[in-house]
């Protein structure tokens, strides 16, 4: 065990506060907040509104909301706040593939002010030029970032924005005339599950390229033989949810686009690359990003998010529409795209969102965003680094080799070994105050832990978090039932999965329970 | 970042030049680049990037954006009739309070234990939806109401396995430019023709539309246009004969006074969450909501989380997960998931949480009444300027109508431009929207208008139409 300080095994316990479910805090006739009154003059004109509605349209029976009174409604919330763990918290870096890194406050306070808050989509362009010129200029920026031509900030996640790099795919051929033909798109099985799942949305067949289980790499021969000129495009991350970075990258675009398809790139996480290599130099036709992974927005608990999405020339036509354009004087919105896809959102952009990212970058320049990407890589390497030597758990794949911004481990030989589970380490992880992710499918590597320390967290909290696993290990073998038995520091204990799955028993809402329960 | 002259950037602890030495050692290399060993030549990027260098204090950097910032106006400033889907609503300060939680705003998607209270929040945040719309189940937010629209006719096709979606064409354009996408080329859209006096949806051309291949009807009430629905019943009844769903969008604030879908016959209740409790962040903050009956053949087709509440070892604590996931949800598995699920809105479905525990039934039915009587009143005042005819169908509105210009010999347009002037900015120009509408405007009425605001507006528009 380390003896720094800095880096000690946390005494933690999270807050537990015991509390009830809203419904249960009601009093008939307290009040939470009061609603602005009409005055006087209009109701002396108008009456009370309400026996305007035609009468099978008024509401009789109001719905069983709880009455609370407002500081009582604040507490509560304030108390399920602390009985959440954000990164602001925590040494956020168990969940690989997300990029949890700082938030910057100063681009809260920045994204709070009216001048962002208060400002409606369809208001006179003359009126939100500043909303308009931090679009563009963002869109300018990632343009380096990625080499891609121009890009589009309308797709509220990175798996909206991979349902818009599909639906633009199938334009583009159906303008072509070869949507019949071209009825396949090709990913890979360690691309996230989206990038297969968005695409099948859009009716297309996808094949999956699984990859080589020495190298950990997409196996070449396997997407030599699948791309066919029925292939309408290849959705692919680089590198993948294993951090290894795929060398044969331009050999697949150059592959894929001699069948004539369209090279989709995955950037959802491009942390560990930011000025070091782009999609343009790899070959491909679109990327995203997503600004709340790499550009330091907020996650809140699962969104709002933004999948900025980019693309080269030719395919500029078929953007969503409208895209933020200057003309030299003034910011415009362009609804002119000729074979535009339409709309994937009911507003044309995600500007909370767009202005932190513009915030973040413009606090990090051109220097440091590649310093970003460095330090990002260091600290993953470190790591690795440390826990392939903790006893029971691996990396599998690439042996030897460096990776960029995140793992993929395996705590297989820890399960064979004592019994113990990714899923009973993640819980006790929770006791030390942190979170470990058990990851998404696919399920290949098996006991999966995946770890991606982005650049924000020092070198003392790194190692607190190896410090916290080498405990853990060491519990599960010598004293299992602790971490089998975890938490025990956390807000609550071992969950009864059986109400998830049984439609009798599952409740998705207050009032299911009681009637599902029989509670009064 | 040249090596000689170190930058130590307050987001980047590890750039410390003894830190970063002790860690390269530790690792086995000399410099970081040896890290990309990877990435081939061809493709490293040679040159920098062309973009601004470092606004390096957190107060240049606060000038900096906020004085492209102040090139905006906001409807704080003047006075707005926007709304279309994004209204100019109260946000109880509570409400900002918790969404700027730094537990909530930064937390991502960790395990029901750590993350207890974001799964606690999210379940009552469904189960306060759920009272208000009356229906037993309620997803996690989706992006809004274009996705929730969207993935209701995606889900209303797995259910009946037919692939025809009726749509009324007079929701949203810009929805209905989301639904389209999003359901070419597996689902085919026939649009439903409205009655052009009342505004309602025409009853004779849904039962010719309505065939075997009918997966369901999506119609909006209130509508786009701020007319309320009042053949609900009959509808449902039209389309139940023919196994086809029913689909509804509606704007939940309306909900304290007007009859929940669920009411008058829904499968499907859709809409957005921006009118509780969010800001309108020029259109980006949205949240779309999806309701249904506790029906398994309908539960098995939602691609959003759902989180559901259980027991755990203890006696008396509740525990929360999700419901169906490994089967349903792509997360689960890729291959057979529904649609696809990730980050979406859940913040927004937090806040909503968090004002529905504060209005209560008596807040939401007391909104509801300001807004409708606000609408009214100036509905009936404009009205009585000469020229204007409002609202433009013979209809009840809720929070938005239609003001017809047509007879002004003005243009929208123009009128708009007169009363920006004057620090007001006119209803949604509906001209391009709805072309064979004319020269007509889209009003949005909050609880927000004072009648200070509404008189103001009466006045200038009888100045200008004079």
């Amino acid at each position: 065990m380390e003896s720094n300080v800095k880096s000690k095994l946390r005494k933690f316990h999270q807050a537990k506060w015991d509390e009830q479910i809203i419904f249960e805090l009601d009093t008939p006739d307290e009040r939470g907040i009061v609603v602005p009154k009409a005055e006087k003059h209009i109701v002396n004109k108008i009456g009370d509104g309400v026996s305007k509605i035609p009468a099978n349209m008024i509401r009789r029976k109001s719905p069983a909301l709880p009455e609370i009174g407002q500081m009582r409604v604040l507490k509560h919330y304030l108390r399920l706040s602390q009985q959440t763990l954000g990164a602001d918290f925590n040494v956020d870096i168990g969940q690989g593939t997300c990029t949890i890194k700082y938030n910057p406050k100063i681009n809260e306070v920045i994204a709070n002010n009216p001048k962002a808050s208060a400002i409606h989509p369809d208001q006179d362009e003359s009126t939100v030029q500043g909303a308009l010129e931090i679009v563009y200029k963002l869109d300018l920026f990632l343009r380096e970032v990625s080499g891609l031509d121009k890009f589009s900030f309308q797709s509220p996640s990175g798996s909206a924005a991979i349902l818009a790099m599909a639906s633009m795919v199938q334009k583009y051929f159906e303008v072509k005339g070869e949507s019949e033909q071209r009825d396949e798109v090709i990913t890979t099985i360690f691309s996230h599950p989206s990038d297969y799942s968005a695409a099948a949305v859009k009716g297309y067949k996808v094949k999956m390229v699984y990859h080589n289980p020495n190298t950990g790499l997409p196996d070449l021969s396997s997407l030599k033989e699948q791309l066919s000129e029925r292939t309408a495009a290849i959705f692919i991350t680089n590198p993948e949810d294993t951090g290894i970075f795929n060398p044969h990258i331009k050999e697949i675009t150059e592959l894929a686009h001699k069948v004539g398809a369209i090279c989709c790139y995955d950037q959802a996480n491009a942390n560990g690359i930011l000025g070091i290599t782009r999609a343009r130099e790899a070959g491909f036709d679109m990327c995203f990003f997503n600004l709340h992974k790499t550009f330091s927005t907020p996650h809140g608990c699962g969104g709002p998010a933004t999948g900025a999405l980019g693309v080269v020339k030719k395919l500029y036509d078929y953007l969503p529409k409208p895209t933020v354009e200057f003309n030299g004087k003034r910011y415009y919105m362009n609804n002119n795209i000729k074979h535009s896809i339409g709309r994937v959102r009911s507003f044309p952009t995600m500007f909370p969102v767009v202005l932190r990212a513009y915030a973040w970058i413009m606090s990090l320049g051109a220097d440091g965003l590649k310093e970003t990407a460095e330090i990002a890589v260091l600290n993953n390497n470190y790591l690795l680094n440390k826990i392939r030597k903790i006893k029971g758990a691996s990396a599998p794949y690439a042996k030897g080799k460096h990776r960029i911004e995140q793992v993929r481990y395996s705590w297989e030989k820890l399960h064979k070994d004592t019994g113990v589970t990714t899923e009973d380490v993640t819980l006790r992880m929770a006791d030390f105050g942190f979170h470990l992710w058990s990851s998404h499918h696919p399920f290949i590597v098996k006991q999966p832990f995946t770890i991606e320390p982005t650049e924000a967290y020092s070198k003392d909290e790194l190692d607190e978090y190896i410090n916290t696993l080498k405990h853990i290990s060491k519990e599960a073998y010598t004293t299992p039932e602790v971490v089998k038995t975890a938490p025990h520091n956390s807000v609550v204990h071992k969950i009864d999965h059986s109400w998830y799955d049984d439609p009798k028993k599952w409740a998705i809402t207050w009032r299911l329970y009681k009637k599902k329960h029989k509670v009064k | 970042m040249t090596k000689n002259k170190p930058y130590i950037h307050p987001y980047i602890p590890n750039s410390v030049p003894a830190v970063k030495k002790q860690m390269l050692n530790e690792i086995g290399v000399k410099t970081i680049d040896e890290l990309y060993e990877d990435i081939p030549g061809n493709l490293r990027l040679k040159k920098k990037m062309n973009i601004p260098s470092a606004l390096t204090s957190e107060y240049e950097l606060k000038n900096h954006v906020e004085g492209i910032l102040n090139k905006n106006q906001t409807c704080n400033e003047n006075i707005s009739f926007l709304g279309g889907g994004c209204a100019p609503h109260y946000v109880p300060a509570i409400c900002d309070e918790i969404n700027h939680r730094s537990e909530f705003l930064t937390a991502y998607a960790g395990e029901p234990y750590e993350d207890h209270g974001r799964f606690q929040t999210l379940f009552e945040y469904q189960s306060l939806m759920a009272e208000l719309l009356d229906v037993d189940v309620v997803n996690v937010p989706t992006f809004d109401w274009g996705q929730a629209a969207s993935t209701s006719c995606r889900m209303a096709q797995r259910i009946t396995k037919r692939d025809t979606v009726l749509v009324s064409e007079f929701i949203s354009p810009n929805r209905l430019m989301v639904i389209k996408n999003y359901c070419h080329p597996v689902m085919k859209i026939e649009m439903v023709k409205h009655d052009k006096k009342t505004g309602l949806l025409d009853l004779k051309d849904l039962k010719l539309k309505i065939n075997k291949d009918v997966a369901g009807l999506y119609f909006e009430n209130p509508s786009y246009l701020g007319f309320i629905e009042t053949q609900g019943k009959e509808i449902s009844r039209l389309l139940k004969k023919n196994k086809s769903l029913m689909i509804v969008g509606c704007d939940p604030i309306s909900l304290g006074v007007l009859v929940p879908p669920s009411n008058y016959g829904s499968d499907l209740v859709c809409g957005d969450i921006q009118s509780l409790g969010l800001h309108m962040g020029f259109g980006g903050i949205s949240g779309g909501f999806i309701g249904s009956a506790d029906d398994e053949n309908i539960i098995k087709e939602y691609p959003s989380r759902l989180f559901g509440i259980s027991k755990t070892s203890v006696e008396g604590e509740w525990g929360f997960g999700d419901v169906l996931y490994d089967d349903r949800t792509s997360f689960g598995n890729r291959e057979d998931g529904k649609e696809f699920v990730g980050t979406a809105a859940a913040l927004w479905g937090i806040t909503a949480a968090v004002y529905l525990a504060l209005m209560g039934p008596k807040g939401m039915y007391e909104i509801g009444q300001v807004i409708l009587q606000k609408s009214q009143y100036l509905a009936s005042n404009l009205n009585r300027i000469k020229g204007i005819k409002t609202p433009k169908f013979n209809s009840t509105n809720f929070k938005e109508f239609i003001v017809d210009f047509n007879k002004t010999g003005k243009s929208v347009e123009k009128i708009n431009k007169a009363l920006m002037k004057k620090g007001i900015y006119g209803g949604k120009d509906l001209s391009k929207e709805f072309p064979e509408f004319g020269e007509c405007a889209l009003y949005c009425v909050t609880e927000t208008h004072t009648q200070e605001k509404l008189d103001k507006l009466i006045t200038e528009l009888k100045q200008i139409l004079k």
